[in-house]
């Protein structure tokens, strides 16, 4: 049978095992006066005996499929005749591939020599042999799980204890799931970091002035001579991401201050949500904004006072982005200002303080490392951000503080050194991982700045 | 429901468990009459510092305050008691405009502090408040300094020019709160690592910087062990001399200690007002003398 049939098939046997689990409980209950004798609820009985039934079944079936595929071939390969074994992994695969091909019909036996038509036999009777043993072996795994629990239900046994060390099981699993993908990303960044520091130093990446990701096809190619200098990378990514903060930090603090303080209830209802759909809209949408309304605006208006501009400007990108983060800082600091308890609003106020004054020396101060926080998460979803960039602010890697000059950053950079086809041996699709690398530690050092912040903060008012 | 059937179905559902007495004095309370803006004992007084005459507060389609008229004598301690939610906080925060940040407030009627209308359309908030200081339940010193906590109101106001003006207020403010000897090494430490009293003394220090002339108390010492209670409690008594004093208490004890007139709330009315011995030994109403006797509260 199919995994995909028997993943059904054991679940219904859970359940069964829940409901039998649940009457006997009920039935063992019976004739001590009533389920307050047992030593936990019937729910527990019935759960444990879902448990036993389902996860050491579902154990068995995960490592089977796993392995499954990887013995079946070994036992194909030996099954061979000694003459034609292959002398390589290449050669095994090219074989392999023949065999299923010729076992899934899409290759007539009468084509193939005899020996390969032979193991396509042998793979086909492999696997229905391995089908029928795994259900079977599931099935009564799942069952003696079940059979075992319904033992288990009795008067003096806790339930309850083992269904929560299991059930803690299951989340810390599931937590462990998670961390051990980022895990798993950072390492695989890490390794190709490595490979690429093998093939261009890392003075020459960190420091270097040009960015310039070319590789030679050929010896004699024009223009080979690569430059992996992140430095235009960084001062594009930081010039864009202080205009963007440069635009988000006033305007989302003060709507803020707005919202909290002075707003009416009515018009916080509406303007919240609102400011927060902002955070919303695609960064797509934002970066044809930028390219297509914003940019040419702003050639337009350098042009005016006599300015030249790249049609493609850092301040195009910036001041989009800037729009696009003032959710990120009006929210947190909306948060954070109503966290401020409104004993103290009420003691500045009683001291004939105005709203603002109120506001200024005492919610601000109280607020402030909160409010950090919140900033620094908005700068590194600045840091981060890619779509409205390439639109906006173009490719070239020019190392310039000219906000009107068209710049580039690391995670555009990534982007277009990613897209298409690539190998993997070469620096210039290896210096995305690095760069990739960089951009982690830098938005992972925000973070825990920020973090560390709000956690300060909280510290204070409990 | 009658009295009667109120007992037998209450009975009925506690055999044994409530005594039946409580039921007929709970239910008294209820019949019990208060006249509305009929207050007994001596609510005026000559010349007053506060004149408050058919005060009426709405939250929302609710009355809290029913019809209220008092007056405020000059340097008197007055103590408003009743049991919770009778709208004595409410009545309080009136007299500093308080009630203003809360939305759906609106206060009616004639409240006159020196003969000027606190709700007069274009009376200065700010200037009131400076004049009308206010104590809180819960001590909220802000998270500022010892130092920088004092001299937040006169900074504000800007009662001072120089630097060593400020610093003679504030030490003076804190002489009068009892606070300067505890403090006086550490003016530069965080206010909110003070014991609670200490807290609250700050608050009353705070609030005294301003040279107010009435002080609000909105239960002061209800967070307080007994004896930071009894430290605030004479502090009190000092200041009466100088300062105008209303003080909302949930203890009965401390309305008899620090206060010249008690005035009894009840269910937004103000049922009774008097000299303090008198509303404590000879209570003229029947409600008062329930609550002080401890029939309800």
């Amino acid at each position: 049978m199919q995994t995909a049939n028997l993943l059904p098939l054991i679940l219904v046997l859970a359940v069964a095992a829940y409901g039998l689990a649940f009457m006997r409980s009920r039935a063992v209950a019976a004739p001590l006066g009533g389920i307050r004798n047992l030593k936990a609820l019937p729910f527990y009985y019935a759960a444990r005996a879902a448990l036993w039934c389902a996860i050491p079944a579902l154990i068995v079936l995960a490592a089977w499929a796993g392995f499954e595929g990887k013995v079946i071939q070994g036992m194909v390969i030996s099954s061979l005749p000694q003459n034609v074994w292959p002398e390589s992994p290449g050669q095994a695969s090219l074989v392999l591939s023949q065999i299923s091909n010729v076992a899934a019909g899409k290759l007539n036996p009468e084509f193939v020599p005899e020996h390969i038509a032979g193991a396509a036999g042998l793979l086909e009777n492999l696997r229905a042999q391995s089908g029928t043993f795994k259900t079977i072996l599931v099935l009564l795994i799942a069952a003696l799980g079940a059979a075992f629990a319904w033992t288990r239900v009795a008067p003096h046994i806790n339930a309850r204890e083992s269904v929560e060390r299991t059930l803690r099981r299951i989340f810390f699993v599931c937590a462990a799931v998670a961390v051990l993908t980022t895990v798993g990303i950072v390492f695989s960044v890490i390794f190709e970091t490595v490979r690429f520091f093998g093939k261009v130093p890392i003075t020459e990446f960190l420091f270097g002035t040009s960015w310039s990701p070319q590789t030679a096809l050929r010896a004699d190619q024009v223009g080979a001579e690569g430059a992996f200098g992140i430095i235009p990378l960084f001062t594009g990514t930081l010039l864009i991401s202080a205009i963007a903060l440069l635009v988000a930090v006033p305007i989302g603090l003060l709507s803020a201050i707005y919202l909290s303080e002075y707003a009416s209830k009515r018009v916080r209802a509406t303007v919240k949500p609102l400011l927060e759909m902002l955070a919303g809209v695609p960064t797509v949408v934002y970066g044809f904004f930028a390219a297509l309304t914003v940019a040419p605006f702003i050639r337009d208006m350098a042009e005016l006072v006599g300015l030249e501009a790249s049609s493609q400007s850092a301040l195009a990108a910036g001041l989009v982005m800037g729009i696009m983060i003032i959710p990120f800082v009006s929210s947190l600091s909306d948060d954070v200002i109503n966290a401020v308890p409104q004993t103290l609003r009420d003691g500045s106020l009683a001291l004939g303080a105005t709203q603002s004054e109120t506001m200024k020396n005492v919610i601000f101060p109280a607020a402030l490392p909160g409010i950090i926080g919140g900033i620094l998460l908005a700068a590194s979803r600045a840091i981060g951000e890619t779509m409205i960039v390439v639109m906006a602010a173009g490719l070239a890697a020019n190392l310039t503080a000219n906000p009107l000059d068209s710049v580039t950053t690391v995670t555009v950079q990534i982007a277009t050194l990613l897209v298409g086809d690539q190998e993997f041996d070469s620096a210039k699709t290896l210096s995305a991982f690095a760069l990739g690398m960089m951009l982690f530690i830098v938005t992972l050092l925000l973070n825990v700045v920020a973090l560390k912040i709000v956690r300060k903060y909280r510290e204070q008012y409990d | 429901m009658s009295v009667n059937e109120t007992i037998s179905s209450a009975a009925e559902q506690h055999e044994n468990s409530v005594p039946v007495q409580d039921v007929v004095t709970e239910k008294k309370r209820e019949d019990m009459p208060v006249q509305e803006g009929k207050t007994v004992g001596l609510p005026y007084a000559d010349d007053p510092k506060f004149k408050l005459r058919n005060v009426e507060v709405f939250y929302g389609e609710d009355r809290a305050i029913k019809d209220i008229s008092l007056d405020i004598a000059r340097n008197e301690v007055i103590s408003f008691i009743g049991p919770s939610g009778c709208g004595k906080s409410t009545f309080l925060r009136c007299l500093n405009r308080m009630n203003d940040s809360i939305d759906i407030c609106r206060v009616k009627g004639q409240l006159m502090l020196d003969d000027e209308d606190i709700y007069h359309s274009r009376r200065d908030v700010v200037e009131l408040r400076a004049r009308v200081g206010m104590v809180f339940q819960k001590p909220n010193p802000f998270p500022k300094s010892i130092y920088d906590n004092v001299a937040y109101g006169p900074r504000i106001h800007g009662l001072a020019n120089r630097k060593s003006d400020l610093d003679d207020i504030v030490e003076n403010s804190l002489r009068k709160a009892g606070l300067w000897d505890e403090v006086k090494d550490r003016l530069d430490a965080t206010a909110t690592g003070m014991s609670g009293g200490q807290q609250q003394r700050l608050c009353i220090a705070r609030a005294i910087a301003v040279s107010p002339e009435v002080i609000l108390m909105d239960e002061p010492c209800s967070a307080l062990d007994p004896i930071a209670t009894a430290k605030v409690e004479e502090l009190i008594s000092e200041m009466s001399e100088s300062y105008t004093i209303v003080i909302v208490t949930h203890s009965m004890q401390q309305a008899a200690r620090v206060s010249h007139r008690t005035a009894y709330f009840h269910l937004g009315h103000l049922v009774e007002v008097n000299e303090t011995s008198k509303v404590f030994t000879a209570p003229q109403h029947e409600l008062t003398e329930s609550y002080i006797t401890g029939r309800f509260g």
